[in-house]
C-alpha cells in the first residue's frame, strides 16, 4: 500500500458561511480543471482526461447539500463530483500522474477516483456503469436503517443505458435512500442529444412517470442547485424514497482532452458563447457579491488561496515516486 | 453427518450463511416463490424474512450492480440466476466493475458478492438455456469461479464463497440437483482452488468438473472392470485451478484425458491440456486428449441433442483409443434406463 499523505482540505472553509463554502467550492473546481488543462501538453498526466469545465456548480453545490458520511458514485467526468464530495486534491492529482500516492495507488488515473474517507466510492468509466452500485449502497443504508443518503452523478448519456431503467426501477420499487444527479450537458462525446433522444421529452418528466419523482433546474446558479438538493436530500433522510435531479449545463472543453473543440463542426461557436454568458463561476461571483454581501476583494483572496492549493497539490503529484513494477501484480484479490 | 442431495445442500449452506451473519442477504427472481429455485431457497424467506431474502425485478445487470453497491458498504449478497443464460446480460457489471474493483482502486474495497448461476442440459433446454461459459469467467482476471460436482462440495464451496472477501460466480448444473451424498453438519467450508480425487489408478489421469464428473465416475467403474484403472480428479474450482493436483497425478500416470461441460474451443479442457503440455511435455506417453461439447449451440430437439452432450460411453470409448482396448462401451448404453436427454427418473421437467 501506499503512504497516506494528510488529507487536505478546501482552503479556509472550516466556519465559513454556506454562500463563502459554495463560491470558493465552484471557483476550486474550474481552477483545478484549468491547472490541469494547462499542463496537460507535458505528457506527465499520461490517461485520458474528461474536465467538468463548465459543470461545477453542480459539483459544488450538491457536494455542499451533503454530509460527509453521505455516499456518492460517479462517471468517467468525476474531479468535479470528487472535489465536490470532500475527496483529497493532492491524492486525485497525483492518481492522474500515475503516482503511488494518488487515491488508487495509480491503478485507477482521472477515470476511476476514489476517497472513502470522504463518502466517495468510486467513478468508473463505462456510461451508467456506477447506477446500480449506487443504488445498491442505497439497498445497503436501508439494510442497516442508518440515515445516509447514496448519490449517484449521471449524465444524459447515462438516460440512455438499459441499466439507468433496471436501477432507477428498483430504486423506487424499494424506496431506497438514492439522490440521482443529472448533469445535461447535451452531448455525449460529440453526440448532441436530439439525435439520441425525443425532442420534446424531458428527462425530469420521464422519470417522474416511472415513479421517481424528479425535479430540474438551472445547473450553472449554484444557489439553485443547492437548495434544490438540499430539499431531496431531506426529504430522502425522511424516509420518503429516491429523488431524482436533472440539472442544465453545459461542457465547454472537448469531451476527453484539455483543449476547446467549437471549430471543429460538431457544435457551433455560438451555442458555447451563449453557453459561457451562463459561466457557473461569474454567475457564483455576481451572487455572491450581490445577494450575500461578499465583495471583490474577498473573491480574490479566494483565487490566491486556491492557487497556492493547487500549486501544492501538483508539486506533491510531481515529487511523489512512481509505484514499483511489482505493484502490478498486487490487489487482485482482496486477502 | 446427513445423506442429502445437492440441492438440498445449498439450501442447507444459504440457511448457515444466513443465520451466523446478519449482512448476508439472498435474492432472484423467485427465490421465494413456490418452487424455490429447484428447492435451494426453499423456507428461507419465511425464516429469515424479506429483507434478507427476497425477489427481484427481471433486471440482471443493475441488481448485479446492487449487489456490488451493497458489498461495498459491507453487506454479502448472494444471487441466483435460475438459468446462466440469463446473466449474460450482466456481463458489464461483472467484467468491468466487480472483477476489476478491487484492483483498481488499489486495494481499498472488495467486492464480497456470489453469483449462483445454474446450468441447463437435455429436456430441450436448446441454445440459450444450457450453456456453461465457465471459461469465459475464468478467463476475467479478479473473479473466482467454483463448479462443484458433490453436495458436500456445493456446500462447502458455497460458504467459502460467501464469506470469501472477492467476487464468486458458483455454477451450478441442474443435472447434479438430485445428486445424494453425506454432507457435513454446520459451517463446513470446501477450500477455493483445491481439487478433489474422486477414484485412484495408474493407467490415465482424468481431469473433470461439474456434471462431467458424474459421468466420469461411471466411466471410472466400467473401465475398472476391464483392468484400467484411472485417477479421477474433480476441479471442483476453476480460477483458481489446482495445478499441484493435476501435474502431480498426471506425472505419474503419464496420460491425460479432460472433461468439459462446455463447447471445445478455448475451453477450460484446452487450458488444461495446454498446461500440462507444457509442464510436463516430457513425461507424457500420449498426446492429452479433451472431450467437451461440439463448437455449435446446444440444439433442442432430442433427435439433436442426442449426439451433442458427452457421456460415460464417450470417455470409455476415447480411453479405449489411447490405450488400443475395447472396453465395450455399449454396454453402459444398454444398462442406461432413462432416454438421453433426462438426468434421471426423477426429473419430469420442464427445466
Amino acid at each position: 500500500m501506499t503512504a497516506k499523505n494528510p488529507a487536505s482540505t478546501i482552503p479556509d472553509v472550516a466556519g465559513r458561511q454556506l454562500a463563502d463554502r459554495l463560491v470558493i467550492q465552484t471557483k476550486r473546481i474550474r481552477m483545478v480543471e484549468e491547472a490541469i488543462a494547462d499542463r496537460y501538453s507535458e505528457w506527465k498526466m499520461r490517461c485520458p482526461i474528461h474536465l467538468s469545465i463548465g459543470q461545477e456548480a453542480v459539483s459544488a453545490a450538491v457536494g455542499e447539500a451533503l454530509r460527509r458520511d453521505d455516499l456518492a458514485v460517479s462517471g468517467h467526468r468525476a474531479h468535479g463530483h470528487y472535489l465536490g464530495k470532500g475527496g483529497d486534491l493532492k491524492r486525485m492529482i497525483a492518481e492522474i500522474y500515475g503516482k503511488a500516492t494518488g487515491c488508487c495507488a495509480g491503478k485507477g488515473g482521472s477515470m476511476h477516483l476514489v476517497d472513502l474517507d470522504a463518502g466517495f466510492m468510486g467513478s468508473t468509466a463505462i456510461v451508467g456503469g456506477t447506477i446500480p452500485v449506487g443504488v445498491g449502497i442505497g439497498l445497503s443504508i436501508q439494510l442497516k436503517r442508518t440515515d445516509q443518503v447514496s448519490v449517484v452523478f449521471l449524465g444524459d448519456g447515462a438516460i440512455e443505458e438499459g441499466v439507468f431503467y433496471e436501477s432507477a426501477n428498483f430504486a423506487a420499487l424499494k424506496r431506497l435512500p438514492v439522490l440521482f444527479v443529472c448533469e445535461n450537458n447535451t452531448y455525449s462525446v460529440y453526440s448532441p442529444l436530439h439525435v439520441r433522444q425525443p425532442t420534446g421529452r424531458k428527462i425530469h418528466e420521464m422519470v417522474s412517470a416511472m415513479g421517481l419523482p424528479a425535479r430540474h433546474g438551472n445547473g450553472n446558479d449554484v444557489g439553485q442547485v443547492y437548495d434544490t438538493t438540499r430539499q431531496a436530500v431531506e426529504q430522502i433522510r425522511r424516509g420518503e424514497g429516491p429523488r431524482f435531479l436533472e440539472f442544465e449545463t453545459y461542457r465547454w472543453r472537448e469531451h476527453c482532452g484539455p483543449n476547446y473543440d467549437n471549430d471543429i463542426g460538431y457544435r457551433t461557436p455560438d451555442e458555447f458563447e451563449s453557453w459561457k454568458c451562463h459561466d457557473p463561476v461569474a454567475s457564483a461571483e455576481k451572487w455572491y457579491v450581490e445577494q450575500q454581501g461578499g465583495t471583490p476583494d474577498q473573491l480574490r483572496a479566494m483565487d490566491s488561496r486556491i492557487r497556492e492549493e493547487i500549486e501544492d497539490a501538483f508539486r506533491f503529484a510531481e515529487k511523489s515516486l512512481f509505484p514499483e513494477p511489482g505493484e502490478a501484480y498486487t490487489h487482485l484479490f482482496k486477502p | 453427518m446427513t445423506q442429502m442431495n445437492f440441492a438440498t445442500a445449498i439450501n442447507d449452506a444459504l440457511s448457515v450463511a444466513l443465520d451466523q451473519d446478519s449482512s448476508v442477504i439472498c435474492y432472484g427472481l423467485g427465490v421465494d416463490d413456490p418452487k424455490g429455485i429447484f428447492g435451494t431457497t426453499l423456507g428461507l424467506k419465511e425464516k429469515y424474512g424479506p429483507k434478507r431474502v427476497f425477489d427481484m425485478p427481471t433486471s440482471e445487470n443493475a441488481m448485479t450492480g446492487v449487489a456490488i453497491g451493497a458489498a461495498l458498504n459491507g453487506i454479502r449478497p448472494v444471487m441466483t440466476h435460475q438459468r446462466l443464460d440469463f446473466f449474460l446480460l450482466a456481463m458489464d457489471q461483472l467484467v468491468n466493475n466487480a472483477a476489476k474493483w478491487h484492483y483498481m482502486f488499489g486495494g481499498q474495497r472488495g467486492v464480497p458478492i456470489t453469483i449462483r448461476l445454474i446450468i441447463g442440459r437435455g429436456w430441450g433446454q436448446g441454445p440459450t438455456h444450457s450453456q456453461s461459459m465457465q471459461s469465459w469467467f475464468a478467463h476475467v482476471p479478479g473473479l473466482k469461479v467454483v463448479m462443484p460436482a458433490m453436495p458436500d462440495d456445493a456446500k462447502g464451496l458455497l460458504l467459502s464463497g460467501i464469506f470469501d472477501e472477492n467476487p464468486v460466480v458458483f455454477l451450478e448444473h441442474r443435472w447434479l440437483h438430485s445428486v445424494q451424498s453425506e454432507v457435513p453438519t454446520g459451517d463446513y467450508r470446501v477450500p477455493i482452488g483445491r481439487a478433489r480425487t474422486l477414484a485412484e489408478g495408474d493407467d490415465l489421469t482424468i481431469v473433470s468438473m461439474s456434471y462431467m464428473t458424474i459421468e466420469a465416475l461411471h466411466a471410472v467403474e466400467h473401465m475398472k472392470a476391464h483392468g484400467v484403472s484411472c485417477d479421477l480428479i474433480d476441479l471442483r474450482s476453476i480460477q483458481p485451478i489446482d495445478w499441484e493436483a493435476i501435474f502431480s497425478s498426471v506425472s505419474r500416470t503419464r496420460r491425460l484425458m479432460v472433461l468439459d461441460t462446455a463447447s471445445a474451443t478455448c475451453s477450460v479442457a484446452g487450458e488444461v491440456v495446454a498446461r500440462v503440455t507444457m509442464e510436463l511435455f516430457g513425461c507424457l506417453k500420449q498426446a492429452p486428449v479433451r472431450l467437451a461439447m461440439p463448437d455449435f449451440p446446444s440444439p433442442t430437439s432430442p433427435a439433436l441433442s442426442e449426439g451433442y452432450y458427452r457421456r460415460a460411453e464417450d470417455i470409455v470409448r476415447l480411453v479405449g483409443e489411447m490405450l488400443s482396448k475395447d472396453m465395450n462401451p455399449g454396454q453402459i448404453v444398454e444398462m442406461r434406463k432413462t432416454p438421453h436427454d433426462v438426468p434421471g427418473d426423477w426429473f419430469k421437467g420442464p427445466f
